[in-house]
């Protein structure tokens, strides 16, 4: 029962049941599946451990549930570069990488564009982008004979394929059934068409498939979002299963628009993943690879999909860092996974021995909390004690973070001990203890 | 457990029932088992989605086959109100023209069915006192830091300001202690020299707030300020009432703070019922930085704005945000490695990235900073807000497929 639960509330994928996996439980498996299948359908590209699946989604809103399948995140290469420009970018794009609360925030897949429309330049870009990187590919042109090349390049990589439209979805569909490979489907603000094309190619029993409604850079940003949310409201609050697909954004629209300058177009690049991932984008086809650009992307699309119904929290109580002394500094923070990982590595970086109380601050960061009076004087007395640190200390002097200065007074009265006020950015320990610690007599 | 048994778990009936039923909604529904809870989303059991496993291929059709699109037109039960902003002469102040935010009818931004009611606004800051400010931020100001009311003059004839917040931290007891006196003459030199409506941020302490509060709002009687903020605090600190009183005698409306918590902001709305009318409030439901819990954020703003749509009107107020929070964040500020950028070309971002996702989250007032996150917001809600609808470019729909772009930056 407990399994159920689990696998109800979606905390467990219904692989995780292995006798599920028998050939004599086929039966129950496809009458599970079917349960649990959600009106946004889940849809895979790639191979191996770097697939992606993207959609798989239950609710419209974060709150409602939880989103699952993060928005996977590709970057566009070009088939006119040159071999070596080509092999650069994708390497530099395969190796972005950047440390946030303790995960790495990367790029998921590559999407291989046609420009130059010659089936053998597409087909030597597909081969080179392979050799560079094992990311999964989306291999994108109008034209059957190019993507053609380049499915025969990618033939074991599952590649995603763009896209069918209303002239091309005969040639497209079968591409799709003789490589095995899912299909994006493409109506640029026409909705009415998106649904004849999915009607249609399920009809050929052609069943994973990506909506694209299209992205259109500027003032074409109300049209793009209107369209985004009224597919995913159709097909959750509709049960419109025609619109139950995932969600292609192109963000990468905004260098095809009249701005011209690239850091403006990367700028502009990013405001609309941002937007677009608030609006249900399940797939975003990015240009920008400059990490300014990418990571205002990546957070905000890790954030949007942690789990609502849980805090992102580490546990309270006592850590210790270094080779801390009976004389040695003791500091508080919030227990927001965000804020303990960031103040962690300061100490690490500054190299100093202290002990830190991680106070329960209900996963809220020392501001939000301070605001929200999840982190009080009380609660500092409270977290102080429960942390045994009285015992391993011969003084009597706490580090409050400099954003709850407010409550230094309340906090010294509440605790007995000294409380000095410290950086308001942990960056700043090492100068601050090595200025105040061990403190001035009183 | 094997598969036969998790079927027979879920309840062959419940399975049965569910085949033969074309659609089931659980709303908020909870299922108490063996006591687990079982949150069940709406539409998790959707058989008539029908995905059934692949039978043997079928033919291709021979045409596409036809389908329509119908949008489906959602309408509430619930209202947000609508505040104005500023007074001009006519209403017994002295502004050059007054503003109205809220009056939304259905959530923001999202099926685009109906215009935008008020459009939502952007308020730049104004600082009293040096307070430490990233250097990338406090550039395009450096000038006018030490005069808020050269900084205001700035904000509107430079960048456009529609409406001015003060800040006066210069009273806080933990900086300068300024006097009430003091911070409303602050105040009166900025209403001199623009004539744009005015938010005046106090320093956050329930106590030194109060007596600020109740000083300006008599300096300032009829120009209808947003104070910022109350708080449970001070009704804990028995300071509330003294604000919302002068706030109500003196013609101003109140920003109700709470830390992004939907009771809490009821109850403290409920609180300032009893003095002054709710179309004098808006609420600040806290606004977090991109990075650092932005989600909360995010998040508690649907929440409240979906429940005030569907009748909840202790929540049917404008929201605020002050999006300048942005900055707290070390990602927008620090120096990091080349491909990040600089801090000045990152922070903008950074903040305008936070400010969108609460615009979409129907957030109607926002508090920013720098120029070119404000320039970004801007260029935002005038593509959102267009009605109807701009056209998309003829032949131009999906050029990113096979164009030739720019440079990588």
């Amino acid at each position: 029962m407990a399994f159920a639960t689990r696998l109800v509330n979606r905390e467990l994928a219904l692989e995780a049941c292995t006798p599920l996996a028998h050939p004599e439980n086929a039966e129950a498996l496809a009458a599970l599946e079917a349960l649990l299948a959600p009106p946004v359908r889940a849809v895979r590209f790639g191979t191996g451990d770097r697939q992606v699946t993207i959609g798989g989604k239950y609710v419209v809103s974060r709150h409602e549930f939880t989103y699952h399948n993060p928005t996977a995140c590709a970057i566009a290469v070009d088939d006119a570069s040159p071999r070596e420009v080509l092999q650069d970018r994708v390497r530099s794009a395969a190796r972005f990488s950047y440390n946030y609360i303790g995960r790495d925030l990367g790029i998921d897949a590559i999407a291989v564009r046609s420009t130059t429309g010659d089936p053998a330049r597409f087909r030597e870009a597909v081969e080179t982008v392979q050799q560079a990187c094992g990311l999964p590919l989306l291999l994108c042109s109008p034209d059957p004979a190019v993507l053609r090349a380049g499915l025969e390049a990618a033939r074991d990589r599952r590649p995603l394929i763009h896209a069918a439209d209303r002239t091309n979805w005969r040639e497209m569909g079968g591409l799709a059934i003789e490589f095995g490979c899912p299909l994006v489907v493409s109506a640029p603000d026409d909705l009415a068409g998106l649904r004849s094309l999915t009607r249609t190619l399920g009809a050929w029993g052609i069943q994973d498939l990506v909506l694209d409604p299209g992205t259109f850079p500027g003032t074409g940003l109300a049209r793009t979002l209107r369209n985004f949310a009224r597919c995913r409201h159709a097909a959750i609050r509709g049960d419109d299963e025609l619109l139950g697909f995932p969600l292609l954004g192109a963000p990468i629209a905004a260098f095809a628009g009249e701005e011209i300058d690239p850091v403006r177009c990367a700028f502009d690049e990013a405001i609309m993943a941002s937007a677009l991932l608030s609006r249900y984008a399940d797939l975003l086809v990015l240009q920008g690879t400059a990490g300014w650009s990418l990571l205002p992307t990546l957070f905000w699309r890790f954030n949007l999909y942690t789990d609502p119904r849980k805090p992102v929290a580490v546990e309270a109580g006592l850590r210790e860092f270094g080779s801390p002394d009976r004389n040695a500094p003791v500091l508080i923070t919030a227990n927001y996974a965000l804020t303990y990982f960031t103040v962690e590595s300061d100490i690490k970086a500054a190299n100093l021995s202290c002990y830190l109380v991680v106070a329960d601050t209900g996963g809220l960061s020392v501001e939000s909390a301070v605001a929200g009076r999840y982190f009080s004087a009380a609660g500092i007395a409270e977290a102080l004690a429960a942390s045994g640190i009285a015992d391993r200390v011969d003084h009597r002097v706490l580090v409050i973070p400099g954003l709850a200065a407010r409550l230094s007074g309340e906090a010294a009265e509440a605790t007995g001990w000294r409380v000095l006020v410290g950086p308001k950015d942990s960056s700043g320990l090492g100068p601050f203890l090595k200025e105040h610690w061990p403190p001035r007599p009183a | 457990m094997n598969g036969r048994d998790l079927v027979d778990a879920l309840g062959p009936e419940l399975l049965a029932l569910l085949r033969s039923a074309g659609r089931i909604e659980l709303e908020r529904f909870c299922l108490e088992l063996d006591e687990l809870e079982l949150r069940i989303p709406l539409g998790a059991f959707a058989p008539a989605n029908g995905r059934v496993p692949a039978t043997p291929v079928p033919e291709r059709p021979d045409q596409l086959l036809p389908a329509e699109y119908v949008p489906e037109r959602y309408t509430y039960p619930g209202r947000i109100r609508e505040v104005v902003l500023g007074a001009t002469r006519r209403d017994g102040g002295s502004r050059g023209r007054s503003l109205t935010i809220g009056g939304a009818e259905a959530p923001a931004f999202s099926l685009f069915d109906r215009p935008v009611v008020n459009l939502p606004v952007i308020a730049m800051d104004v600082f009293d006192t040096r307070v430490p400010m990233p250097k990338a931020l406090r550039a395009p100001f450096e000038e006018v830091r030490d005069d808020p009311a050269e900084w205001a003059r700035l904000n509107v004839s430079r960048y456009g300001a529609k409406v001015i917040t003060v800040h006066l931290l210069s009273t806080d007891p933990l900086i300068r202690n300024a006097s009430p006196r003091d911070a409303a003459a602050t105040v009166e030199s900025v209403l001199q020299a623009v004539d744009v409506p005015l938010i005046i941020g106090g320093c956050g302490d329930p106590r030194k707030d109060a007596d600020v509060f109740a000083e300006v709002a008599a300096m300032a009687a009829g120009e209808r300020l947003l104070l910022n903020s109350v708080t449970l605090e001070m009704a804990t600190a028995k300071t509330l009432e003294k604000v919302a009183r002068a706030a109500s005698e003196h013609g101003h409306n109140l920003l109700a703070f709470t830390g992004l918590e939907l009771n809490d902001a009821k109850e403290l709305n409920r609180r300032l019922y009893e003095y002054i009318p709710p179309d004098r409030i808006v609420m600040d439901l806290t606004t977090v930085a991109l990075g650092y819990g932005l989600e909360y954020s995010f998040s508690i703003h649907e929440r409240a704005r979906h429940a005030a749509l569907m009748g909840d009107a202790e929540l049917q107020h404008p929201t605020i945000s002050g999006s300048t929070n942005a900055w707290a964040a070390r990602e927008a500020w620090m120096p990091m490695a080349p491909t990040y950028g600089g801090p000045e070309l990152r922070g903008p971002l950074w903040e305008a990235a936070t400010a969108l996702s609460l615009l979409l989250a129907g957030v109607d007032i926002f508090m920013m900073s720098h120029p070119a996150a404000i320039g970004a917001l801007r260029r935002m809600i005038s593509a959102l807000c267009a009605w109807p609808l701009e056209e998309v470019p003829e032949g131009h729909a999906n050029d990113w497929v096979t164009a030739p772009l720019g440079g990588d930056a």
